[in-house]
């Protein structure tokens, strides 16, 4: 079982407590009917599927209702970090060594 | 309101030497969501809302519990909910929020006795040391969302929805069985 920090809670619990919501930093776009057909699709559909240190968003389901963005190792399964939802995205560099 | 088949009628449930388990009679509840200064909020309701997850605050004849950052579940006595829900929309004007009636909505079992962090450990995934005295959380309990308040070392309070009830007391109920075998 994985264990999850909340950074809402400030506690690391375990994954139970948590559902996967999809990739993080996906911004819808301001004005739908002004994007093309692609555009959209993108919006929707596409998305990076790394192998790595992929950025993702988590909620809290059952506990503080919260979503919160994470950086998690899709290899290793191991969270670099957990940070609010809003906050910018944290450099690789700053969460590994010489970003690996 | 809805008419549920298995609201159960307030009593003792289990009673063995590891721990009791009893179901309470249901209190008022009351779900409220706000943000940004809650000082009018708080000066209507007379209870400072805490603002730090799991942490409570007793005034004025109000139990509150903070379950997320804009997220407070208040008791009250059953009498006093539309007094309450009155206090909330007097102050609605200088701070919109949301005060839902809950009272319908849970069973609570109350669990003490010398064992009781033994038969949490059944259902609960998190650690119940984590939770100290007289804090509560929402939580997970074999497989549903239940509010989990410790009044004291040993002794807590679950509240959960009245439709997983009959499921979580069976369980709790096997769990004080079989602590108490072990004891023997």
């Amino acid at each position: 079982m994985l264990l999850i920090h909340c950074p809402y809670c400030d506690e690391t619990l375990p994954e139970v407590e948590f559902t996967y919501a999809g990739e993080a930093h996906i911004a819808r776009p301001e004005n739908p009917s002004a994007v093309s057909d692609e555009e959209w699709e993108a919006f929707l559909f596409l998305r990076e599927n790394v192998k790595g240190n992929h950025y993702e968003r988590w909620r809290h389901a059952h506990g503080c209702g919260r979503f919160f963005n994470a950086v998690r190792n899709t290899i290793t399964d191991k969270f670099l970090t957990t940070y609010e939802a809003g906050a910018p995205r944290p450099a690789l560099e700053t969460l590994t060594e010489n970003g690996k | 309101m809805t008419a549920h088949a298995n609201i159960l009628t307030p009593g003792t449930l289990a009673d063995t030497a590891a721990a009791r388990v009893t179901v309470t009679a249901a209190p008022g509840r009351l779900s409220l969501r706000a943000r940004g200064d809650l000082s009018a909020l708080e000066t209507a309701l007379g209870v400072t809302l805490p603002a730090k997850i799991g942490s409570r605050a007793q005034a004025n004849g109000i139990e509150a519990l903070c379950l997320g950052p804009d997220e407070w579940v208040l008791l009250t006595a059953p009498e006093n909910v539309a007094a309450v829900e009155a206090a909330g929309a007097a102050a609605y004007e200088a701070h919109p929020h949301s005060l839902v009636d809950i009272s319908g909505r849970e069973t609570t079992v109350a669990i003490d006795g010398p064992r009781a962090v033994d038969l949490l450990t059944l259902g609960l995934a998190r650690d119940p040391e984590t939770v100290a005295a007289g804090e509560g959380r929402r939580t997970f309990f074999d497989g549903q969302t239940v509010i989990l308040w410790r009044d004291a070392e040993s002794k807590f309070r679950i509240d959960m929805w009245h439709s997983f009830a009959p499921h979580l007391l069976g369980l709790l109920e096997t769990g004080c069985r079989e602590l108490a075998a072990e004891t023997l």
